[in-house]
């Protein structure tokens, strides 16, 4: 089964066409990444498979569940991860964990999230302070651990890694690798060309609403004959 | 240099979204002043009273001197009853009835006895003043005859020239037969229901309401809103969560607030009259159908609450939207306050009972007058409202209207990102 089927996607807002008919899927067991300048459209295709944005046309399945009709259904096994994304300032991060946890399961289920979430943001003590206190980099880590300590089916990661330093940006992206080696799908947005290449199986080109190209990494620069993603990109839309 | 941050401050503040709430509530206050009408003009106004004189005597002569010189009399004649009903077709205040031996008494050293016939049409501070000036009127009336006794003859007890007439008292207020009683006294003795009720609640819906659309703005202002709304949890049961958990904050805020409030209301009560010695006691029945009516009306005011509040964009604009509530909840309590329901003019009466806020508020004072209608009326219109502002703010909930904005204009291609704005 396919973990996601995106089929002419067209999203409006109002009389802006954000995006224009896209396609792809996701597969069980990979990272699929969506890459793009800003404003192409990524964050509205992740927006709209998470169930936060109305299909203006087309169709989404989520391992087989219909958007927008099996929303419920799909929420329950996807875990999304916002661009922006913060926790609330006066739980601690375990207290933000347990809050989280508490939609998914309860008893030993509920305690083995919190645990494997706690691994995962790897905060230390820190875990036990107000989120309020954390830096950009150990909110960003906390969550994640939220994200993925749910054991989704799919997680949505919109710039995973955005705004966190080289150190940071490496644990987040270890972190992503493993999960998916654990059996959980990612679709992921970035517009680090060269992130992307690092960490998916396969990647889409988004431009203004279109995905004008699709494959493999090897298989984008192969075609663009280009060295890296980023040239790839530059030559497909052109 | 300071002027350059000026320029800017203004700029950033005085901007349209901040304007339009401020003009509203002008303009809504301004009306609602003049539907309630003018103080000074109504103690300017001559009362309406009726007089029923049953005695011959010269010193009736000047209290009916007095009284048909500073009044509209609608009724002079003989027949209590007669006198009461025509009073109260004319929307009099009061049937003033001059006994047999008036004069015969205050010349002999004793009171003369004026019965006083109130007719109370509501128990709003507004709605004592026409109940005042027929109080001055009976002032007026006791110095016309201590002028004539002392001119009269000045062996006189100087007691009774000081006082020569005694008053017994009955008020008629919404069928209920108040004896013993003025409206002043009556008005006192429901100060509660008229001031303290009216203030809990506005401060109940001012600290819910501002609790819940505070966390609406946080939501948005600290980005939890997204990863909330794609949890397997129902829209209705955020919406619904939050409404509860604004109401205990609420609640408990008010609470405070009420415990210095209460102590200071307290002051101002002179009179420590039973209730219940006046027919006026609640029930459990009716302590049952105020809670309902204020559960109710908290929940309509959280629910309208959240809808204002999806419209927040941070915690500082989400202040701002508090204010429409804050002024909704004053105006109701200030009506109820000054107001009855029954004395208001009829568009006001409309724009009361549309007022989620105002039935609780009226609540308690409608069951001591047995006004069942109101209440439950009330209650079933809060709860309709209620349902019909959760059922918006899920549909909200549901559309992508929290997440993104309205769009702006199309910029052409390759400017995308500036084609809509973000919320």
């Amino acid at each position: 089964m396919k973990a996601v089927e995106v089929r002419q996607l067209v999203k409006d807002y109002g009389s802006f066409r954000a995006l224009k008919g896209i396609s792809f899927e996701v597969n069980e067991g990979e990272i699929f990444g969506l890459i793009g300048p800003n404003g192409a459209g990524k964050t509205t295709a992740l927006r709209t498979i998470a169930t936060l944005l109305q299909i203006t046309s087309g169709s989404i399945t989520v391992f087989g569940y219909e958007l927008p009709k099996e929303a419920a259904e799909v929420r329950k096994i996807i875990s999304y991860l916002p661009e922006e994304a913060g926790a609330y300032k006066n739980l601690t991060g375990m207290e933000y964990l347990n809050f989280i946890a508490k939609f998914f399961g309860d008893g030993r289920k509920l305690q083995n999230m919190v645990r494997r979430g706690v691994d995962i943001a790897n905060l230390g003590e820190r875990i036990n302070d107000k989120v309020d206190t954390y830096s950009k980099g150990m909110a960003r880590r906390l969550l994640v651990g939220r994200a993925l300590m749910v054991n989704p089916k799919l997680a949505i990661l919109d710039e995973p890694t955005s705004g966190l330093d080289v150190i940071n940006a490496q644990e987040v992206r270890r972190i992503i690798s493993s999960s998916v080696e654990a059996g959980v799908a990612a679709l992921l947005s970035s517009h680090n060309m060269l992130e992307v290449e690092l960490l998916c199986h396969r990647i889409a080109l988004i431009n203004d609403g279109i995905i004008v190209a699709s494959g493999t990494a090897a298989e984008l620069k192969n075609k663009y004959d280009a060295g890296n993603i980023e040239e790839a990109f530059v030559k497909a839309i052109k | 240099m300071i002027s350059n941050i000026i320029k800017k401050e203004f700029k950033e503040l005085f901007v349209v979204s901040t304007l339009i709430p401020i003009v509203v509530i002008a303009i809504v206050y301004g009306s609602v002043g003049n539907m309630i009408g003018n103080i000074g003009e109504t103690m300017k106004e001559k009362p309406v009273i009726g007089i029923v004189d049953m005695d011959d005597g010269s010193l009736s002569d000047v209290a009916m001197s007095v009284l048909s010189g500073n009044a509209k009399v609608v009724y002079d004649s003989s027949d209590a009853e007669e006198g009461l009903e025509q009073v109260r077709k004319e929307n009099g205040v009061a049937l003033l009835a001059i006994s047999e031996d008036f004069s015969q008494s205050i010349y002999a050293n004793q009171p003369g006895e004026i019965e006083i016939y109130w007719v109370m049409r509501g128990a709003g501070m507004m709605d004592s003043i026409s109940s005042g000036t027929v109080e001055g009127l009976i002032q007026a009336v006791n110095q016309g005859i201590s002028t004539k006794l002392i001119q009269e003859d000045s062996s006189f007890d100087p007691a009774l020239v000081l006082a020569p007439t005694k008053r017994v008292e009955t008020t008629f207020f919404k069928g209920k037969e108040i004896e013993g009683v003025s409206p002043g006294a009556l008005g006192n003795m429901l100060m509660s229901q008229s001031i303290v009720i009216p203030i809990v609640i506005m401060m109940l819906i001012i600290m819910a309401g501002s609790s819940v659309i505070s966390s609406m703005g946080l939501e948005k202002e600290n980005k939890t809103l997204e990863t909330l709304l794609t949890l397997p949890v129902r829209r209705s049961h955020i919406v619904i969560g939050k409404m509860v958990g604004s109401a205990l904050v609420g609640m408990i805020m008010a609470a405070i607030y009420m415990i210095g409030f209460s102590r200071y209301m307290s002051s101002f009560q002179s009179l420590d009259m039973d209730l219940a010695n006046f027919g006026l006691a609640l029930g459990m029945q009716d302590y049952l159908l105020v809670g309902a009516s204020l559960f109710t009306a908290l929940l309509a005011g959280l629910s309208l609450c959240i809808v204002l509040g999806t419209f927040a964009k941070n915690y500082r604009s989400a202040q701002a939207l508090i204010f429409p509530i804050t002024a909704v909840a004053l105006i109701s309590a200030f009506i109820v306050m000054f107001k009855d329901f029954d004395t208001i003019p009829a568009v006001l009466r409309i724009l009361v009972f549309a007022i989620p806020f105002t039935h609780p508020m009226m609540a308690m004072r409608s069951l001591m007058l047995d006004n069942y209608a109101l209440v439950i009326g009330g209650i079933a219109y809060t709860a309709v409202f209620t349902v019909v502002m959760v059922g918006v703010a899920v549909r909200i909930f549901n559309s992508d209207r929290l997440l993104t904005g309205s769009v702006r204009k199309m910029v052409g291609p390759g400017r995308l990102a500036w084609g809509f704005r973000r919320r």
